[in-house]
């Protein structure tokens, strides 16, 4: 069956030309020299006043990137990168603001037009206070400003751009950084590890609620410049972290590179909330520019009755190639991945995840919704694994994709290995499996098969992105209503 | 990932060699060209987990030598292999023999025939350049396969079956494949299968051989199903327990056509069955199913490709594995819903029971679908029987082995059932019984 016409009308609203974050910000900007080589890492190493062995994990990282081969797996198809044809490192000029009255102004600007709170909202005594994010402001290779970063040292929270973390807390970061995302993993990982100029570090000490929703605002600016970041986030035993994460770039004729690393480590009895709100410039409509999106990330469930859940609203990029993944390697911990994609224009999405199940009564959920539009193709790749140790693991999956139009394309690449008979696997595309019960009620009030399904589902997600902020869920709460009517399994 | 060049194993060099020895007995102009196909398979060499396709079945490690080509048997020798052959044997057909991969005209009905049914052998059709065998080409994708490849390369014998517009015979058609001999050796046939419009036709496929040798058969089954045609097909796999078995079965559906497959596997080390389905016409409909029954060491892959390229195809799939011991199961199945083929309603399931802690089941059900107004849907499931409908049957009497192997058989059944034919039907669920049986 077709998309229905709300549908229809509601993924136009976000199409490729109605991008409103395409503005640019005209700022004097420090650059490292085009392309990458040792000079350029010790340059980047350099500028952000590492320590030794920093710079030695850098080398190690390139050197081993010079024999790597890009991945060609991935349903995805466009121009090679000249990786040497880019800018690796580009930075305001003005220094490292103490205040934000020492920002650029140009800046300030650039993140109010994008709706990013840089200054701390007074809360005046006797009035109940608004929900407040804290947000690190990374530009193009630098992180710009970084609030509540004292009311947040006070919980013991440390939250600060990775490259102040590696100067204040060596310890800390040498010994996690890699531990999730091998120096070696893939092309792009291994190019950010020898390259990443700053990103969010998040450290919760051992049974401590983030007093508030932790935010990094990623925003590429600069012409010819790659983005590198490097996010790093540890919720010692019995902590909680909810982290959100969003980025806009400028409308270009020409396609830029964003290849990320984040890293999540939950230690026993933690969990971590990471949200995605991903709004990368997606090129126009006949696919000229766009952004390159090429990120790795992971979280590793490290300790036992640990959580971590990725939640992301997909609808920009040019490419995206992203598998946000959980390793449940503690007994008793649990994965989930929530996604809703929507590709329009021309845009290619390969996207998915991975559950991998070490521990014994792991359990992951997967839902995920693809939606394609115009000339756009829109893949969901996922693995889910148990190993011969992971006994009693449970595994939930669910995919949906819906075509809007005859020019789109919608894929599904699942891969399910069991290695363990008490493993349980369900691998669903129709929503049959979901709740009967549910199903049943609602069928009896009179609602359609597809209704009742729809209704279902939609309740599921939509649980799920009423819990981002209202600074994240504009996008995302467009999304939420599209009905899965018509949806192809 | 690093780039890795693979040097040549020494079963390709082995292959080449063989292959180089082969050709001198080729025709000049052949209506199915080997070097080609051997220059493209040497091209990527024995796939190996590096080839997304064969990812889980790593032909480069399980195939370390190559093994000669069996000659064709004598009379008496292939009689003796038969006698031992009791796969469909209980059931009236006509009979086409092959003994190591030769057509054995004297243990063959080719003389009875029934109304409306040819059979050519394939030599004789190479031999004259045979029209059919142009027309009869494999669904595209299938030829781009390496096992498929090889089979052409190596092709020793098969059979051309044409069955006439209309025509319905009374009787199958029971293709018996068994092997003979006491050291490795590799075997490749290919049959072909047309039905004209309209045709109703039975095709019963049966594999056999001896539990000792690491033989490697390597079977293709080419069909088109003309408008309107319904071909069904039952496939049994008793291959030898070090056997190596490759086969792929290649159809292509007209209007309205229907086809039903249904493939149980219980023998060989490795088998890889791959079906390629082709919907050309308007309105076809397909139920392809298969059945894997696994015992220690032993590794079965069901690859399948189901290409719509028509409005209003049917596809219905359903694979259930039932893996005991340290043996592993593989299923792969890709719906492609091309833009041309609007109302596609296709639905696609592999179901997997772990009887031990040792096996395991890679499932990898896959979509590709470029129409908008479609059905398709993919499921899989995997896990140990269920404790609560074991305690239910225990609790009326049942010895838990029993109970095991009631839900078992009920769990495989459903992939059977689809056998319209009775006879092959209660033989395949007989095989069931008798492997559940064997397991004690």
């Amino acid at each position: 069956m077709p998309a229905v016409q709300e549908t229809v009308d509601r993924v136009r609203a976000i199409d490729v030309d109605q991008y409103k974050y395409g503005f640019e910000t005209t700022i004097e900007m420090e650059k490292s020299e085009k392309g990458v080589s040792e000079d350029v890492i010790r340059f980047i190493s350099a500028k952000k006043n590492e320590p030794d062995w920093m710079l030695e994990w850098r080398l190690d990282a390139y050197k081993r990137w010079l024999t790597m081969k890009e991945p060609e797996w991935a349903r995805v198809s466009y121009d090679r990168v000249d990786y040497n044809d880019i800018y690796y490192y580009a930075a305001p000029k003005r220094k490292t603001a103490e205040s934000l009255d020492e920002i650029d102004p140009e800046i300030l600007k650039t993140y109010e037009k994008l709706g990013i709170p840089l200054r701390e909202v007074e809360v005046l005594e006797g009035i109940a206070p608004e929900r407040r994010v804290a947000v690190d402001a990374v530009f193009d290779s630098v992180s710009v400003a970084t609030t509540f970063k004292a009311e947040l040292a006070k919980a013991g929270v440390i939250f600060m751009p990775i490259s102040e973390a590696v100067r204040e807390h060596p310890d800390l970061v040498r010994k996690y950084l890699g531990s999730v995302v091998p120096v070696t993993d893939n092309f792009f990982a291994t190019l950010n590890s020898a390259v990443f100029s700053d990103g969010s570090f998040v450290y919760i000490p051992p049974g401590v609620r983030c007093p508030m929703e932790l935010s990094t605002y990623f925003r590429i600016n600069e012409r010819d410049t790659g983005q590198f970041e490097r996010t790093l986030i540890i919720a010692d035993k019995g902590s909680y972290v909810s982290y959100l994460e969003g980025c806009t770039a400028p409308k270009r004729d020409d396609n830029q590179l964003h290849a990320a690393v984040v890293e999540l480590v939950a230690l026993d009895d933690a969990e971590i909330k990471y949200s995605t709100v991903q709004n990368w410039y997606p090129g126009d409509n006949e696919g000229k520019g766009g952004i390159y999106n090429f990120v790795t990330k992971r979280g590793d469930c490290r300790g036992a009755r640990s959580k971590i859940s990725w939640t992301q609203v997909e609808t920009g990029s040019a490419i995206t190639w992203k598998y946000p993944s959980c390793i449940l390697r503690g007994d008793d911990s649990r994965g989930e991945f929530y996604s809703i994609a929507v590709s329009n224009g021309m845009q290619q999405v390969d996207s998915g995840t991975k559950m991998i199940h070490l521990g014994k009564n792991t359990t992951s959920r997967i839902i995920s919704k693809g939606i394609s539009a115009g000339r756009s193709q829109n893949t969901y790749r996922g693995l889910v694994s148990a190993h011969r140790k992971a006994k009693g693991a449970r595994n939930f999956t669910n995919c949906d994709s819906l075509l809007i139009g005859d020019q789109c394309g919608a894929h599904t690449v699942p891969y399910i290995e069991s290695k363990n008979a008490s493993a349980v696997f369900e691998h669903e595309a129709t929503t049959s499996k979901i709740s009967e019960d549910q199903k049943f009620y609602c069928l009896q009030r009179g609602l359609s098969e597809e209704e009742a399904t729809a209704l279902i589902v939609n309740g599921f997600v939509r649980d799920v992105l009423q819990q981002l902020p209202m600074e994240f869920a504009v996008e995302a709460q467009k999304l939420i209503s599209i009905s899965l009517e018509g949806s192809v399994g | 990932m690093a780039d890795v060049t693979n040097l040549r194993s020494p079963a390709e060099a082995g292959l080449s060699k063989l292959f180089e020895s082969a050709r001198k007995s080729f025709a000049t102009e052949e209506a199915i060209s080997r070097e080609e196909a051997f220059r493209f398979f040497e091209a990527t060499g024995l796939p190996s987990r590096r080839v997304e396709a064969f990812k889980y079945t790593d032909l480069r490690a399980a195939i370390t030598e190559a093994a000669p080509p069996a000659e064709a048997p004598a009379e008496d020798a292939a009689k003796a292999a038969v006698a031992g052959a009791t796969s469909f044997a209980k059931i009236e057909a006509v009979r086409l023999t092959f003994v190591n991969g030769h057509l054995v005209a004297a243990l063959s009905d080719l003389d009875r025939l029934p109304e409306g049914v040819t059979v050519a052998p394939l030599n004789a059709a190479l031999a004259q350049g045979d029209a059919r065998l142009k027309r009869l080409a494999p669904v595209e994708q299938a030829r781009e396969n390496p096992v498929y490849q090889l089979n052409t390369a190596f092709l020793a014998d098969g059979a051309l079956i044409s069955v006439a517009e209309g025509a319905r015979p009374a009787m199958p058609v029971h293709l018996r494949f068994v092997g003979a001999g006491a050291t490795a050796f590799s075997t490749a046939t290919r049959v072909l299968v047309e039905l004209g419009a309209g045709a109703e036709f039975t095709l019963l496929e049966s594999h056999e051989g001896p539990d000792g040798v690491a033989y490697q058969p390597n079977d293709a089954l080419d069909v088109r199903i003309g408008e309107g045609a319904d071909f069904r097909h039952a496939r049994l796999n008793a291959e030898g327990r070090a056997a190596v078995a490759l086969s792929t079965l290649s159809v292509r559906l007209d209007a309205e056509a229907r086809l039903e497959t249904v493939n149980l596997v219980t023998g060989a080390v490795l088998s890889r069955h791959q079906i390629y389905l082709h919907v050309a016409g308007e309105n076809a409909n397909a139920v392809v199913n298969g059945a894997a029954l696994l015992g220690a060491g032993q590794l079965a892959d069901s690859t399948l490709l189901a290409d719509h390229a028509a409005v209003g195809g049917v596809g219905r799939e359903m694979f259930k594995t039932v893996i005991d011991g340290d043996a592993t199961g593989v299923f792969q199945g890709k719906i492609i819903v091309r833009q041309v083929a609007q109302q596609t309603d296709g639905k696609m399931k592999s179901d997997c029971l772990l009887l031990t802690d040792d096996g395991q089941m890679m499932n990898k059900p896959e979509l590709e679908i470029f129409a908008d107004d479609v059905a398709c849907g993919h499921g899989a499931t995997c896990g140990a029987p269920d404790d609560d409908l074991l305690f239910y049957l225990m609790a009326r009497g049942l010895p838990r082995a029993v109970a095991e192997s009631l839900l078992v058989q009920a769990f495989v059944g459903e992939a059977v059932e689809a056998v319209s034919h009775e006879g092959a039907r209660a033989e395949l669920i007989g095989r069931i019984e008798a492997w559940l049986a064997a397991r004690g």
